[in-house]
């Protein structure tokens, strides 16, 4: 009840009404866009799964490769395999050598020249297409030990997660508020410890779904296995002797060949891949929840 | 000021043997054992014992002055306020006390900070040393995202109090910081769970918990309510037969209440257009408020009180 005279606060009815119809199409229209964005990730998946699940099974996931490429049967058992160990070993080699790298871009260079020339190189590679990684590996790696290997195409996925490993450890750890930091160095920490006690596990939750979300990257990728891996038709685990496949390159050389039950080894292999890749994700949200929990307790 | 005759309290790195520097003579709040401070025993006529020199001291923020000529004395047992307006260069001179700037990037500190007679910027000191033995409160309560216990434990296993003796410290710095009855059933709690004043009051604890011999407190009331901030003022007095206390606010009936000697800072404009902060009276608190020595000290506290 305003007093007689005193300040109006109801706006205009005209300028209310507009105000009413602006909200109410903006709302519309963010919805509509949503809804836009959704319809290829929903088709997609669809798409995949309905396709993929004429071919998938036990055996499917386990057989070697069918020798010949247009008669049914086979298995992608080498490439589920492949996959799995080119992408782990890419994470070891990448994921701490990130990690550190983010760590001293943050908590040591800070402004400095060498630190600010790390943190315009990794923006720059993470910008690299990919089948360049692959082409830089093989000149480098392939053509020197006369053979291909899955620890090339590990050495190539590496190079692709390093870039965004060390950007995503710099911005989680840019967001510790520097309070804390204080906070320790005034006990009489030392920055060693400070980042190890403080820091760290205050950005954990954020680095490690960073990581996963670079795994799942490069477990997806396949220009710069092409030239790196080579091709096997049976399961080979070993990283340094032999060439080696993987789901994408399979989904690759199978979706491009004339035959039909080459193309739905293709669908399979791409379901398994996008499986593979969804229980990645699902496996970082898991860790991200576990650490913000543990921060809450 | 020539610290490095030996006799000196060391506070070079003693990262090889942390415990054996509480063997070393001159500090009264060093060790492992319970600090009765012989300084207790006297009586309060007493001289008073110098625990900072200030001598010309001189902060530059990437080449400016932010505070020169600063020249203070800051006793043993007593509680020291800094006060003054925004930017009279009051918390920077607080933070060269225990060596803070150190990590402000750009930061310049000039001049001589004596601690117990030895220089704290000497090339030998070790800033971490330093650090444990000078405490510092912040003007936003900063608890680790850690449970309250590990909050207080956090110091004292940094100097390598074992894991036996850690769950009587937190107990006993609860305690001084008047935490203890309200924190006691919950220490496994995120010590972010407690309410503000409950967290600057764990934040004491935990500068308490390293047993040092300075506290020095940044506006640590500042982001407080009326209650919280007179429990902090009732703690500060009795923190401060054991502990020297150095308070920064802005808040002059907190200085007023609270501390037995105050500096009044300001800030100047010098002749290039800059403003400078400057140190323009210390003095007996009492003293201070009454009677004020300087023209702009009376004009500060008299704008204030009305």
């Amino acid at each position: 009840m305003p007093p007689p005279g005193g300040p109006q606060l109801t706006t205009p009815r005209p300028r209310s009404r507009r105000r009413k119809v602006s909200n109410v199409v903006a709302t519309g229209v963010i919805a509509l866009t949503f809804l836009i964005a959704l319809v290829p990730l929903v088709f997609l998946v669809i798409y995949v799964v309905q396709q993929g699940s004429k071919v998938i099974s036990w055996s499917f996931l386990t057989d070697d490769l069918p020798f010949v490429d247009r008669l049914p049967g086979g298995g992608m058992g080498p490439a589920v395999v492949g996959t799995l160990l080119i992408t782990g070993a890419a994470a070891v080699m990448a994921i701490p050598l990130g990690v550190l790298g983010g760590i001293y871009l943050n908590e040591y260079g800070g402004t400095r020249p060498l630190a600010r020339l790390i943190r315009f190189l990794a923006e720059v590679m993470t910008g690299v297409p990919s089948i360049v990684m692959g082409l830089f590996i093989y000149t480098l790696v392939v053509l020197n030990t006369k053979e291909k290997t899955g620890f090339a195409g590990a050495l190539a996925l590496a190079c692709l997660m390093l870039p965004i490993v060390i950007r995503t450890t710099d911005q989680m750890l840019s967001l510790v508020p520097g309070e804390l930091r204080e906070g320790s160095y005034a006990l009489g920490s030392r920055r060693v410890r400070t980042i190890r006690t403080v820091v760290l596990p205050n950005a954990a939750a954020g680095i490690v779904s960073g990581a996963l979300i670079a795994v799942a990257r490069a477990a997806g990728e396949t220009a710069p296995l092409l030239f790196t891996i080579g091709i096997v038709r049976e399961t080979n685990t070993s990283l340094f002797h032999g060439q080696n496949t993987a789901l994408s390159v399979q989904i690759f050389s199978n979706a491009t060949s004339p035959f039909v039950p080459a193309q739905d080894r293709a669908w399979g292999a791409a379901l398994t891949l996008i499986v593979i890749v969804f229980l990645f994700t699902i496996m970082a949200r898991l860790v991200t929840a576990f650490f913000a929990r543990r921060q809450a307790a | 000021m020539t610290p490095e005759d030996g006799s000196m309290p060391t506070l070079v790195d003693t990262t090889t043997n942390v415990i054996d520097v509480t063997t070393d003579v001159g500090l009264p709040l060093t060790g492992n054992e319970v600090p009765d401070s012989p300084a207790l025993e006297e009586e309060p006529e007493r001289e008073r014992e110098l625990v900072f020199e200030l001598r010309d001291l001189e902060v530059k923020y990437s080449g400016h002055t932010a505070v020169r000529e600063v020249d203070l004395d800051i006793a043993a047992q007593e509680i020291t306020a800094f006060i003054g307006p925004s930017g009279c260069g009051k918390t920077t001179v607080l933070r060269c006390l225990n060596r803070m700037h150190d990590l402000t990037p750009g930061a310049e500190v000039i001049g001589q900070v004596n601690y117990h007679g030895e220089s704290l910027y000497g090339s030998k000191v070790d800033a971490a040393e330093v650090r444990r033995r000078i405490g510092m409160v912040f003007q936003k309560p900063n608890p680790f995202p850690k449970t309250i216990f590990d909050n207080v434990a956090y110091g004292p296993k940094l100097n390598g109090r074992k894991r036996s003796e850690l769950s009587e410290i937190v107990e006993r710095a609860l305690t001084r910081a008047a935490l203890w009855d309200e924190v006691k059933d919950k220490l496994k709690n995120s010590g972010l769970s407690l309410s503000g004043g409950q967290q600057q009051r764990l934040c004491i604890a935990r500068a308490l918990a390293v047993e040092p011999d300075v506290v020095l407190m940044d506006e640590p009331c500042s982001a407080l309510d009326p209650i919280a901030t007179a429990r902090i003022e009732d703690l500060m007095e009795e923190l401060k037969s054991e502990f020297t206390i150095v308070i920064v606010t802005h808040n002059m009936q907190q200085a007023a209440r609270t501390s037995d000697r105050t500096a009044f800072f300001t800030a100047e404009v010098d002749d290039q257009g800059k403003r400078v902060g400057r140190l323009v009276e210390y003095d007996v608190t009492e003293k201070l408020f009454t009677a004020p020595a300087d023209a702009r000290t009376e004009g500060y506290i008299t704008g204030r009180f009305g």
